[in-house]
């Protein structure tokens, strides 16, 4: 609602025991709005992914699939528009193009390979 | 054919569809573990009271050599029954016939029974424990499904639908669950899922066990799925007829009411909450503090456990809690709290249940995690749920009601008709230290101590607005009272408002950011 000017981060080595109502119940601390409080953190929260920034320089799988075609080669100047590889996945062939001007650093795939989520298939220089 | 020989006719046909897939099948049944469809029912119903219908139901397939197989009854058990004498209609398929699995006339068997439900305005029970789609059936087993969701929907609001899982319940079976009111699961037996673990492995790669991507503790503590977890089917069948007791048979009637108890004594309301509002307890202490007989019945309780909902008596009439947990993540709102509250106000307002409100919390859950999620669109469906509400709505704020949280919390401005605070509550746009950061931004840079500084403007505004008072000048909140008057105030105000008539602008229906 408010901007806040203090960084919220939640620390979890604080390992306090609680007693509440008889039952003793292990604490650690979550930071809101500048405040610590003692509590208990879900699975979900501790397990929760850091977030990265997407790299603009690294074409990564978006679906698993298999590559069905491959139109260029390490080293080669691309522009964008241009098609770079067919990814067949869910019974769709999905033409995956270029988004910018570049050279290509790297491909790392090779007609026919199967690639899992999240593969690194071409990295720009 | 003396009438006599064909009764004994009658009673040789009944015995002979009754056995369903057949003593090996049923063998099979108990040897992953489950009860047939027929001794569910019973376990389920009160004593003697099942009567089923269309057990002589045949099915019409004749594709794939259909027409040389007999399935007993379509793989399906429909009848009506009482709990605790109350009138339910049930259906249960049977796994031990062709997997349970789902053909025209499996299908036919259970919209009858939907039918009959939305017709007489009793409670459905559905049991689950299919295969899923009858393949050789083709396009009529989808038609089938197609049907059930329909009827689901259109009775939605109008009748309590309780869905038990028993088994495995995948693909498009999963929908008809999730489009009811409260789903049970039973630890190794239920099993849920739109796509299992072998099309997995085959698409993506990713190798995982049928209970590790869907069973009864996947949906009740990951997903959100499932409302009641139980160990046992045993279990499961005590946690349902509990259920019953707290909900009405249909939206135009009301839960019957029992004999008024008062709370335990054990529990004693002006000593759970700690001063500190840094300092967690358990909120369902209070609730047993207040509710009948301390007896709460909590509605998905290993989820999203940052807010505790579920019903409990007052004077003997049932009420839905909505209460933020600071044991749990200090209480705050995120996106999986956000849903399990909205959808439990619209199941309170939708059955003439009047709603609890027990707050203390920070605010909503900062995180890039939680923007991603979309907690934007999620959280506006407390604000949505709340406001849309006609039920009687009571709120007691307990401690701390920060923020954005404090408005979506059953405040006064999403129209709750009483608003309570304790003397220790603090109603302000966010936590002092927070607050004091930014209004005094400028003084506490510019001090020769910054940090003293900082600390004795925390304190002035915990002065001035961490209170009841503020929010109280305004009218905002009705009353401060002393915790140990909440009860007897939350009485007061059911009875004042059990008459209660509203009624907003005509229109179809609203758009809510579901």
């Amino acid at each position: 609602m408010v901007k806040d000017k203090t960084k919220n981060k939640s620390n979890s080595d604080d390992n306090s025991k609680e007693e509440l109502c008889g039952k003793k119940i292990k604490c650690k601390t979550l930071i809101i709005h500048g405040t610590k409080y003692k509590t208990t953190l879900t699975k979900k929260y501790e397990n929760r992914k850091k977030w990265e920034k997407p790299d603009e320089k690294k074409i990564v799988s978006y679906i698993p699939g298999t590559i069905i075609e491959l139109f260029v080669k390490e080293g080669q100047t691309v522009k964008k528009g241009d098609k770079l590889l067919i990814l067949e996945a869910m019974k769709m062939q999905n033409i995956i193009y270029n988004s910018c001007d570049g050279v290509l650093k790297s491909v790392n795939i090779k007609v026919g390979e199967r690639i899992p989520k999240n593969f690194l298939m071409i990295e720009y220089k | 054919m003396p009438l006599k020989r064909k009764i004994q006719e009658l009673k040789k046909r009944r015995e002979e569809v009754i056995k369903g897939g057949g003593d090996k099948a049923i063998e099979k049944q108990m040897a992953m573990g489950k009860m047939t469809a027929r001794e569910r029912i019973r376990m389920l119903l009160d004593d003697n009271s099942f009567q089923e219908y269309d057990l002589f139901v045949e099915h019409e397939a004749r594709d794939f050599d259909m027409d040389k197989k007999v399935l007993h009854g379509d793989g399906v058990v429909i009848g009506t029954g009482t709990i605790y004498g109350e009138s339910v209609c049930v259906f249960a398929q049977d796994f031990t016939v062709a997997g349970g699995s789902l053909g025209a006339m499996h299908a036919r068997k259970i919209t009858k029974i939907m039918d009959h439900a939305l017709k007489m305005r009793v409670p459905l029970i559905g049991i689950n424990d299919s295969g899923g789609a009858r393949i050789q059936e083709g396009v009529n087993s989808l038609a089938g499904y197609g049907e059930i969701f329909f009827r689901n929907t259109i009775s939605s609001g109008v009748i309590p639908q309780i869905s038990v899982i028993l088994g495995p319940c995948a693909g498009g079976a999963v929908y008809s669950p999730a489009l009811t009111d409260f789903v049970f699961v039973v630890e190794n037996i239920s099993k849920m899922f739109i796509t299992g673990p072998e099309v997995i492995k085959t698409v993506l790669g990713e190798e995982i066990s049928m209970e590790d991507l869907g069973g009864a503790r996947v949906h009740s503590e990951i997903t959100g799925n499932a409302h009641f977890f139980a160990e046992s089917e045993k279990e499961c069948f005590e946690q349902i007829k509990k259920l019953m007791t707290f909900i009405p048979r249909s939206n135009d009637s009301k839960a019957k009411a029992l004999e008024p108890k008062n709370p335990k004594p054990a529990y004693k309301i002006d000593r759970i909450v700690p001063g500190d509002p840094k300092q967690p307890y358990d909120v369902r202490d209070v609730i047993k503090s207040i509710v009948d007989n301390s007896d709460f019945f909590e509605i998905q309780e290993n989820w999203a456990g940052n807010v505790v909902i579920g019903f409990g008596r007052m004077q003997g009439e049932t009420c839905g809690f909505v209460c933020n947990q600071p044991l749990v993540l200090a209480g705050v709102l995120d996106v999986d709290s956000s849903d399990k509250t909205a959808r439990f106000i619209r199941y309170c307002d939708a059955f003439n249940i009047p709603i609890i409100t027990l707050v203390d919390l920070p605010g909503y859950l900062p995180g890039i995690d939680q923007e991603h999620a979309g907690v934007i669109r999620h959280g506006a469906k407390i604000l949505y749920a709340y406001s849309e509400a006609t039920v009687p709505k009571l709120t007691v704020i307990l401690r701390k009601a920060y923020g954005g949280g404090y408005i979506a919390m059953g405040s006064r401005h999403l129209r709750a008709d009483f608003v309570f605070a304790w003397p220790g509550a603090e109603i302000a746009v966010m936590g002092p230290e927070g607050a004091a950061n930014i209004i005094f931004r400028k003084e506490i840079m510019e001090a020769a101590n910054p940090e003293k500084m900082r600390k004795q403007k925390v304190e002035e505004y915990k002065e001035r607005f961490a209170n009841p008072y503020v929010a109280a000048a305004k009218g905002y909140v009705d009353s401060v009272i002393e915790p140990s008057e909440t009860r007897k105030i939350l009485l007061h105000a059911i009875d004042v408002a059990k008459t209660k008539s509203v009624g907003g602008p005509k229109k179809k229906h609203g758009v809510p950011p579901f």
